[in-house]
């Protein structure tokens, strides 16, 4: 499993789906038009997502932090 | 990316820019605007999500393309405060005050108190003259009333977002959108 993984701040979200449309490994999916949900499973924490995010809503940090 | 199938609403940013270009010639076209504004409301009241703004919303695509694919946005992040809940809500506010302002125009035409002007205002401030796009039709003056008044307010939404994008991320837009705000809103209270 890989070191990093993205996490998503669903308070600052607007759930416009950029990140999901980004996501190479097709991790991340909109939860009922809230927020953006990641799967950890899935994620290897390339950062795409939280580079296109306009909110600043997703940092990509250490696992098991 | 480069290994995610394509979709037909992948390529409705040229719809965006069709809907100006047609608007420029006859007003009345500006009326296809009231798909987007119907649509993604259609897909968070029935549906419980935000179907529309993540998959099929023209100008978010062509703010993408643009800002991207082109080049033309600064990707630095945008301040704080233009992605916080106040300034959503506030601008969603304003924009459904001046959405109100524009319908009532509309009205004073229909009922006669007021007059037919052939000219768009950018900004809600700027008055554009738009004469060559209306010369008269089969419909009542209103109508392409109301085509010169949303048709101002399609083309300042987009003027903003495209400044948004040069300056900060391409889809900044997309985080104090009014749809955006409302469609996020409904799904809310729907998951609650």
């Amino acid at each position: 499993m890989a070191k990093r993984l993205a996490n998503v701040d669903t308070s600052r979200c607007v759930a416009c789906g950029v990140c999901r449309l980004q996501c190479p490994k097709e991790a991340i999916t909109i939860y009922k038009g809230c927020y953006a949900m990641v799967d950890s499973e899935k994620c290897v924490g390339c950062g795409l997502c939280a580079k296109a995010c306009p909110a600043g809503a997703i940092n990509v940090m250490e696992r098991g932090q | 990316m480069a290994n995610k199938k394509k979709h037909w609403y992948n390529y409705l940013w040229i719809w965006s820019i069709i809907y100006f270009a047609l608007g420029f010639f006859n007003i009345l076209f500006a009326w296809l605007g009231m798909i987007d504004f119907i649509l993604p409301l259609i897909f968070a009241i029935v549906g419980g999500n935000k179907w529309f703004c993540n998959n099929m919303c023209g100008r978010g695509q062509l703010f993408w393309v643009l800002g991207r694919n082109v080049g033309c946005s600064r990707k630095k992040p945008a301040p704080k405060w233009l992605s916080s809940k106040w300034f959503r809500y506030g601008f969603l506010v304003f924009f459904l005050t001046m959405f109100g302002t524009m319908v009532f125009q509309t009205y004073l035409v229909f009922s006669g108190a007021g007059t037919l002007r052939k000219a768009i205002k950018l900004f809600w401030t700027f008055k554009v003259p738009w004469q060559w796009a209306y010369s008269g039709s089969a419909f009542p003056d209103w109508v392409a009333q109301f085509g010169f008044g949303f048709y101002s307010l399609m083309l300042t939404s987009t003027l903003i977002g495209l400044i948004v994008m040069v300056l900060y991320k391409e889809r900044t837009w997309c985080t104090f959108c009014p749809m955006g705000t409302m469609t996020q809103g409904i799904c809310k209270i729907k998951d609650r």
